[in-house]
């Protein structure tokens, strides 16, 4: 099993370790998920994502390229700005999401998922025209501290003052680290690319601190299910286009010639969020029916939100149950409890402004 | 003789004639995390040994709840459902999830009492 170069600290924690796309991960620490989850909302938590791919795409045509690959459109995305998209496959499927950061005119960085590294790789080679050039940063950790606190923590501990730095905006003085102020928690925080090597030093510096704990990947995912944020595998795969995902504002104005845009049609079913209101907790795989009984649906994705205090879930069903508020039945070990298909965010995003401060 | 005894998968039972108090072991409790759900039986369902009784749901996951023998469950623990914190106290009082009747009463002496379930859990750990 692959090993991140945080793995040590995990192990020193005594963090519950478990497989994750090959990697050997920290799933909760001492606090256990439901603590972790909380901390993160309320002050910060420091997560070990370097299982996850950085890669590079750059030289005369990167910006073409990329508007091959996926359905967006970078012309007016500012240099050290990030977007969320997707990579489409032939027939308009998702074959990853991905954030791309714009670091120079013909020049931007990626993160993919860890599970899709090595197909998102050997499928953006094969798409590869001369003048663009790849490469992936396999000797670079990537940590993410998330929370209301992160700002001060990183101000108190590595001195620099981040608060100009916008939602999805870049930050880096030379070429040792990087902070992106975005995540995967809905709170405001940086995503901290870092030197393999580094790594373990920032790792601890930044746990010194009062307000960080290490949180884990299973509070990692209830974290996310809150924001409605897919999980790759789960609520988007190679079957689904960004349309039935609802991640048609992925997609950017002029852009018609992206991979598989023929096939990404008006869908017949799309991704809702689902919200129990009886009893009982569903997870991936229970039946989504009707309140006639009858099956529409399956869950992608399903827990508990510790914010809500009540189950969720996402799902997919046909568009005539999409609408919010509409009554639907999730089929537990053969009980069926009531819910309703609801908006995402389940819980507000906390997130900072996109906007840079005046200066 | 210790009070409590123990199976494999971990569920606590407590033996009163042949009625038996069915709940899960601390080890259980602290390998799920913090309970979000328990999802009680039928009154009068029948159950064979083995089989599923109930379900307690945590943050992390869903595990299933066995009983060591057959019989027919007599009582849920309604109370639990609103509080479930009530699963760390004692079987004997509020951390039982059902009272079993049970038919058959000899397969309670293959579980484990006590020394035994600790010596048990050095094993698998």
């Amino acid at each position: 099993m692959h090993k991140t170069a945080l793995h040590a600290a995990h192990i020193k924690l005594d963090a519950k370790m478990g497989e994750f796309a090959g990697y050997d991960m920290p799933l909760y620490y001492s606090l256990g998920v439901k603590k972790e989850h909380e901390w993160v909302r309320e002050k910060a938590g420091l997560f070990d994502v370097s299982h996850m791919g950085q890669i590079s795409i750059k030289g005369t045509g990167s910006q073409d390229f990329l508007e091959k690959i996926t359905p967006s459109s970078y012309r007016k995305l500012g240099i050290n700005r990030t977007k969320y998209t997707v990579l489409t496959n032939e027939q308009g499927g998702i074959i990853d999401d991905l954030m791309v950061t714009k670091t120079d005119e013909e020049e931007f960085h990626c993160v993919i998922n860890a599970g899709c590294k090595d197909k998102d790789i050997a499928w953006i080679k094969s798409q590869l025209s001369e003048t663009v050039e790849f490469t992936h940063y396999d000797d670079w950790a990537l940590l993410a501290l998330q929370g209301p606190k992160a700002e001060k923590i990183i101000k108190d501990v590595l001195g620099k003052d981040l608060s100009d730095v916008p939602y999805m905006g870049l930050w880096y003085e030379d070429y040792t680290m990087f902070c992106s102020r975005l995540g995967y928690t809905g709170e405001d925080g940086f995503e901290i690319s870092i030197k393999n090597e580094d790594a373990p030093k920032l790792w601890d510096q930044l746990l010194a601190h009062e307000d960080v704990e290490p949180i884990g990947l299973a509070a990692r995912d209830s974290l996310r299910l809150e924001m409605g944020y897919c999980l790759y595998g789960h609520d988007i795969d190679a079957t689904t286009t960004p349309l039935e995902a609802d991640l048609g504002w992925v997609m950017g104005k002029g852009n018609e010639s992206y991979i598989g845009v023929e096939h990404v049609k008006t869908p017949q079913k799309k991704r809702v969020g689902v919200k129990l209101t009886g009893k009982g907790i569903a997870r991936e795989g229970a039946e989504i029916r009707s309140m006639q009984d009858k099956k529409i649906g399956e869950l992608t994705s399903g827990g508990y939100s510790p914010t809500l205090e009540c189950a969720i879930g996402q799902g997919y069903v046909p568009i005539e149950y999409a609408e919010k508020g509409t009554s639907v039945l999730i089929n537990v070990r053969g009980r069926n409890i009531e819910a309703e298909i609801t908006p995402m965010p389940f819980v507000s995003a906390k997130t900072k402004s996109t906007k840079v401060k005046a200066a | 003789m210790s009070t409590f005894k123990y199976t494999k998968e971990h569920e606590c039972v407590f033996i009163e004639g042949d009625i038996v108090w069915i709940g899960i072991s601390k080890h259980a409790q602290e390998a799920l995390g913090d309970l979000v759900f328990v999802e009680l039986p039928e009154i009068g369902k029948k159950a064979d040994k083995g089989g599923d009784i109930a379900v307690v749901e945590s943050v992390k996951t869903a595990a299933e709840v066995y009983t060591p023998i057959d019989g027919e469950i007599v009582e849920v623990n309604e109370a639990m459902s609103d509080e479930l914190e009530l699963i760390s106290s004692p079987v004997n009082e509020g951390g039982w999830i059902v009272k079993l009747k049970a038919s058959d009463s000899s397969a309670l002496d293959e579980l484990m009492d006590e020394a035994a379930y600790t010596e048990y859990l050095k094993e698998v750990d």
